[in-house]
């Protein structure tokens, strides 16, 4: 290199590392910026973002990032980051059980514990997987509950009265038949390939999910339910081609054939009432029904997306701050009414939420609501179980099998606990 | 536009000089093929080792270090059957469907494919006009992505889709296509020689075309007929490009993914469950990750992929052999 | 002339094996394109004319007349036909609809209200193209965001694969040294590699690197393609060495030699290199996958996936987003195809 030719050299390096010193300075001079991962099954995020701009306009120092995802980045995606070190400093989960070892407990920096502890106990469990954990990880964004829906149109073309509060799912397995027949359509109902969704239905026939040491069992009221089930499948009550047209335990919902009038009655949740009135609008009159009855129970299954604090954040003080803001009776009531959820907040039950909607949606809620009583404890402990996915997953890949005729339903038991089994074994370790 | 590729010259021009001198003229080479060789091996060696690591391992966790050492507990719960001839009483039931739909996939799919693909070469061969357009034609869904191809297919083949549509108004019945396990496999098989078919067809008719007119005329001065000619004469000489064109499809075929994945999701149930689909299924798709057996998995298969082309490569030399004698002999 | 369009197997008239010839082709062509000219046409549809069975060819939705109800409320009413009591079919305006009865007035004579079972009337339609699902889409989704990061990383990746790969090919071509064949051997043993089993791990080394969520995550591992490698090498083999003796003897450098010389003569092999590369990168699906995880960041064939993602089959979208996504290919296919046919046979028969 010429003379003239180092000199530059040296001046540009000499530059560019100023430059880069004083970028490097000007970033730690920013306010700490939160990231939160959140998928939306109406428009929780959107509301969210509503909520974080009033709440940073009280907090200049604290900016949160909401960043808009697919609910398959949170199921799937999430995890790997978090096990490799990386992820976002909060998050909107649903597996609030699996998750937990990666929660950061913003107990400590909290100015009123009590207040999260009166008013989101039942929940809070939900993200202590330890015996004797007493930490404070998140809050439930909403309360889910699983329930049916129900094409009230078709039952009126029909001329079938609906059936009562008090039937059981063989009642309105013969009452939906009857619709489909006399409406010609495909089938008569349908339940979201989900073992969440199968759960409900599950308990309801009996099934103890837990044995007396606590661990997972599949036992004879969870056998009675699947051959029914199949059964439903194979003659044509239930839409095949959602559990059937899948492999694997892939999430499937029923709502296009909701929605399009193919099925009389839906099994899903709560969280779908605002896709309900948006995407059916006047198209037919859909209602919400009180979950059918089996021998042990009318119950559905409890849930909800958790906004959970992660132990990767650079920034635990602030994530605590902005969880308290959102914790707060008054914010929390208007994220639940704007999202035409239920709230996990104790109190807002009692008082009950101000909703601000259309009468249909109204009317669902209420429903809802009131199903939240009947929910059995065994469903809010299997909710709350750090393994429960053990169970889950494979229920969904080995029903499907047994509806698609690869196997008896006795073998595909016989496989799901052994699935099972295995599943918990390699969390374990 | 010039005066960036000139700078950039510029940058390394000097570098490579000083390499020179100090390396050499034959070890110049290893500067050039760095580039390549670290990206190699960061992103295809280095994952290779620490896959066996994975596979050696148990547990939920992705971080190697997290994982305890469990040696072969993997491969044993792969392998480990009551009875080895009924493939239904193994452990992992899955990756044996699995294995099981992966073959039947491979062999039905590459024998169609090359019937096709052959066919379609013959034909493209002929004097036909605008012989690009219609070279273009087949070639065209090779270009689309597996995604876009299997969308394509889930909405003309759903229950209230095209093919239904047309077959009603035919007065004949209209099926639930991707809920049969017969037919979901069928429509697999289908729509990935759909999606590929032209690729190979071009490398066979570049073969066909290779071929000299001068075979051709002297078999007809001969008074051969059009099948003697194909079978003693076109095949033999295509032999080499057949055999890179089979070996090509097989391996693909082997791994295929994307469009299954997007168009069946494996089922209805494990029907269309293959080999990778599976691997995704243990490693990723589920909650409970195991990491462990899907490297396992991924090992079984990789072992497959490289007998595979072990044999291939022992093919292709004895089909060099072959046409050599093959064409000496006809003359 | 007449010939010209005649010319087959030797003869002024078409053979019968012509005719199946043309037969076939036209059969090819009709199974290539109607799938995809299906696509189109029903990316135009509305929502609701989507979910219609038996499907329509063209886009159809129900028409909507301003009409004011009895209170005065103007606003856009769905139009049906109904049989009516004189046998002949009147066009009516729907007010509302309770349960299985909806209330209807005559379009022409608004005053006169009817209650009619829903059971007994017909929709009418009227040609419409949905052009809102296109729209909707830029306006909605992040679209052109995943556009451009589909843009950035098939342009980038495309620039940084030709010149890796020309000079790995250049040094496995032109040079004698010691472990050659070695290298050669790994680079065509990754070929056999099926991308699965280094997913985890490559996953893993990329969040390493701080490579995670960006676009370059999924640029650099995918420059080192043995394909291109492998191709460009064949093609190299064919430059005379003369050439580069002659620039040796004339104190050229060895990157000099590689830059002016070896490359430009090399260009059909780089086209055609290219025009792969782009198509790869462009329809790159499983890497991406893992790689990005935030929307903004999410290619497009990622933002197609996660549209027929579990919760949300808006088909309406999703088929717009399909159409739109295999546009450049299909310019890059009309325009360049000859290049790509050329370097695929000479792939293939190398």
């Amino acid at each position: 290199m010429t003379q003239a030719n180092r000199r530059r050299a040296l001046a540009l390096t000499a530059m560019g590392s100023a430059l880069l010193s004083l970028s490097l300075l000007a970033a730690n001079i920013q306010a700490a910026e939160l990231r939160v991962m959140c998928y939306q099954d109406g428009n929780e995020c959107d509301v969210l973002t509503e909520l974080s701009k009033r709440f940073e306009s009280k907090n200049a120092d604290i900016k949160i990032i909401i960043d808009k995802v697919p609910y398959k980045t949170v199921v799937e995606q999430l995890p790997v980051q978090l096990a490799s070190g990386q992820g976002p400093d909060i998050a909107r989960v649903t597996e609030i059980g699996g998750l937990s070892k990666y929660y950061l407990d913003i107990g400590p920096y909290l100015k009123d514990r009590d207040y999260w502890e009166k008013n989101f106990s039942n929940t809070l469990s939900w993200m202590r997987t330890r015996a004797g954990d007493k930490g404070i990880y998140g809050l439930l964004s909403q309360l889910t509950v699983t329930g049916p829906y129900v094409n009230k149109t078709l039952f009126e073309q029909a001329n079938v009265p609906m059936p009562g509060p008090k039937a059981t799912w063989d009642d309105w397995v013969a009452a939906t038949r009857k619709v489909a027949k006399a409406t010609q359509v495909d089938a008569a109902m349908a339940w979201d390939r989900s073992g969440h969704r199968f759960a409900g239905p599950a308990i309801s026939y009996g099934a103890k999910i837990f044995n007396g040491s606590g661990e997972l069992v599949v036992d004879d009221g969870y056998r009675a339910i699947v051959q029914k089930f199949v059964d439903w499948n194979k003659d044509g009550t239930m839409a095949r081609e959602v559990w059937a047209g899948a492999g694997g335990s892939a999430y499937r919902d029923a709502f296009e054939d909701f929605k399009n009038g193919r099925i009389v009655m839906y099994l899903s949740g709560s969280w779908q009432i605002r896709r309900m009135n948006s995407q059916i609008g006047k198209n037919f009159d859909w209602v919400v029904v009180p979950n059918p009855c089996g021998p042990a129970a009318c119950s559905g299954m409890p849930g909800g997306a958790a906004l959970v604090a992660l132990k990767g954040s650079k920034s635990p003080k602030e994530v605590a701050r902005y969880l308290d803001f959102l914790a707060q009776e008054d914010n929390y009531a208007e994220l639940i009414a704007k999202t035409e959820n239920l709230p996990a907040h104790m109190g807002l039950v009692q008082k009950g939420v101000n909703y601000n909607s259309a009468p249909e949606i109204k009317a669902a809620l209420a429903v809802f609501s009131a199903d939240i009583p009947r929910l059995s404890p065994l469903a809010y402990r299997l909710q709350g179980y750090q393994y429960n996915r053990s169970l889950m997953f494979p229920t969904v890949t080995r029903v499907t099998q047994a509806i698609v005729g690869e196997m008896s339903v006795a073998d595909a038991m016989t496989r799901l606990s052994s699935d099972m089994a295995e599943s918990v074994r390699q969390a374990r370790k | 536009m010039s005066f960036i590729a000139s700078c950039f010259f510029n940058l390394f021009e000097p570098l490579f000089r000083l390499g020179q001198r100090w390396l050499g003229l034959s070890r110049i080479a290893w500067l050039f093929v760095a580039p390549n060789l670290i990206i190699f091996g960061l992103f295809t060696f280095l994952p290779i080792i620490i896959n066996f690591h994975y596979a050696m391992t148990a547990g939920v966790q992705i971080m190697p270090s997290q994982r305890p050492f469990v040696g072969t507990e993997n491969f044993a719960l792969l392998f480990e059957c009551r009875d080895h001839f009924d493939l239904a009483t193994c452990n992992q039931d899955l990756f044996w469907k699995a294995i099981s739909n992966t073959s039947k996939f491979t062999v039905l799919q590459v024998i169609l494919m090359m019937f096709f693909s052959l066919l379609t070469a013959l034909v493209l061969n002929r004097k036909i006009i605008g012989r690009s357009f219609w070279r273009g034609v087949f070639f065209y869904p090779v270009l689309l992505s597996p995604v876009v191809v299997a969308l394509l297919w889930k909405w003309i083949l759903q229950k209230h889709g095209l093919l239904n549509a047309g077959l009603l108004a035919a007065g004949l019945d209209s099926r639930e296509w991707l809920t049969d396990s017969g037919w979901s496999f069928f429509w697999v098989i289908f729509v990935s020689i759909w999606a590929h078919m032209g690729f190979y067809t071009l490398i066979l008719l570049a073969g066909l075309q290779a071929i000299p007119r001068e075979v051709y005329d002297a078999a007809e001065m001969d008074a051969a007929s059009p099948w003697r000619t194909l079978y003693r004469i076109t095949l033999p000489l295509l032999m080499p490009n057949l055999i890179v064109v089979v070996v090509l499809a097989l391996i693909r075929a082997i791994q295929i993914f994307d469009e299954v994945f997007v168009l069946t999701g494996g089922g209805p149930g494990s029907a269309t469950t293959f080999i990778v689909q599976y691997i995704y299924q243990v490693g990723f798709a589920e909650q409970i990750h195991l990491y462990g057996l899907a490297a396992a998995a991924s090992l079984v298969l990789a072992a497959g992929i490289l007998v595979l082309t072990l044999i291939q490569l022992k093919l292709s030399r004895a089909g060099k052999h072959g046409s050599k004698n093959g064409s000496k002999q006809e003359r | 002339m007449r010939q010209f369009f005649t010319r087959t197997r030797g003869r002024t008239r078409l053979h019968w094996t012509d005719w199946l010839t043309y037969l076939y082709l036209f059969a090819g062509l009709l199974l290539m394109f109607a799938p995809v000219l299906w696509l189109v046409l029903s990316s135009l549809k509305s929502e609701a004319a989507i979910s219609d069975f038996p499907p329509t060819l063209l886009p159809y939705t129900q028409k909507m007349v301003m009409l004011a109800d009895e209170q005065g409320v103007q606003k856009l009413r769905p139009l049906f036909l109904v049989q009516g009591a004189d046998g002949k079919p009147h066009q009516m305006v729907e007010l509302r609809r309770i349960g299985i009865i909806a209330t209807m007035v005559d379009a022409v004579h608004p005053e006169q209200q009817v209650k009619i079972n829903i059971k007994l009337r017909t929709p009418v339609r009227e040609v419409s193209v949905a052009t809102g699902n296109y729209t909707g889409l830029f306006a909605k989704f992040n679209f052109l965001q995943n556009l451009n990061n589909s843009v950035f990383i098939t342009v980038v990746a495309t620039l940084i694969t030709l010149l890796f790969n020309s000079m790995a090919a250049f040094a496995l071509s032109k040079y004698r040294f010691r472990g050659q064949q070695t290298v050669l051997l790994l680079i065509i043993a990754t070929l056999m590699i099926p991308p699965t089993i280094i997913l985890v791990p490559a996953f893993l080394i990329v969040s390493g690197v701080g490579l995670f969520n960006s676009l370059w995550g999924v640029i650099w591992p995918a420059v080192a393609t043995p394909t291109g490698v492998f191709l460009l090498r064949q093609y190299m083999l064919t430059i005379p060495d003369e050439l580069i003796e002659a620039a040796r003897m004339d104190n050229a450098s060895e990157w000099r030699i590689y830059w002016k010389i070896v490359l430009p003569l090399s260009a059909p092999a780089l086209a055609v290199l290219a025009i792969f590369s782009v198509m790869w990168r462009w329809n790159d699906f499983l890497w991406p996958l893992l790689v990005l995880s935030k929307p903004e960041k999410f290619t497009l064939q990622l933002a197609l996936n996660s549209f027929q993602g579990e919760l949300t089959t808006e088909w309406h979208y999703l088929l717009a987003m399909t159409v739109i996504t295999l546009v450049p290919v299909t310019l890059v296919f009309a325009f360049l195809q000859k290049y790509i046919a050329t370097g695929i046979a000479s792939a293939g028969v190398k």
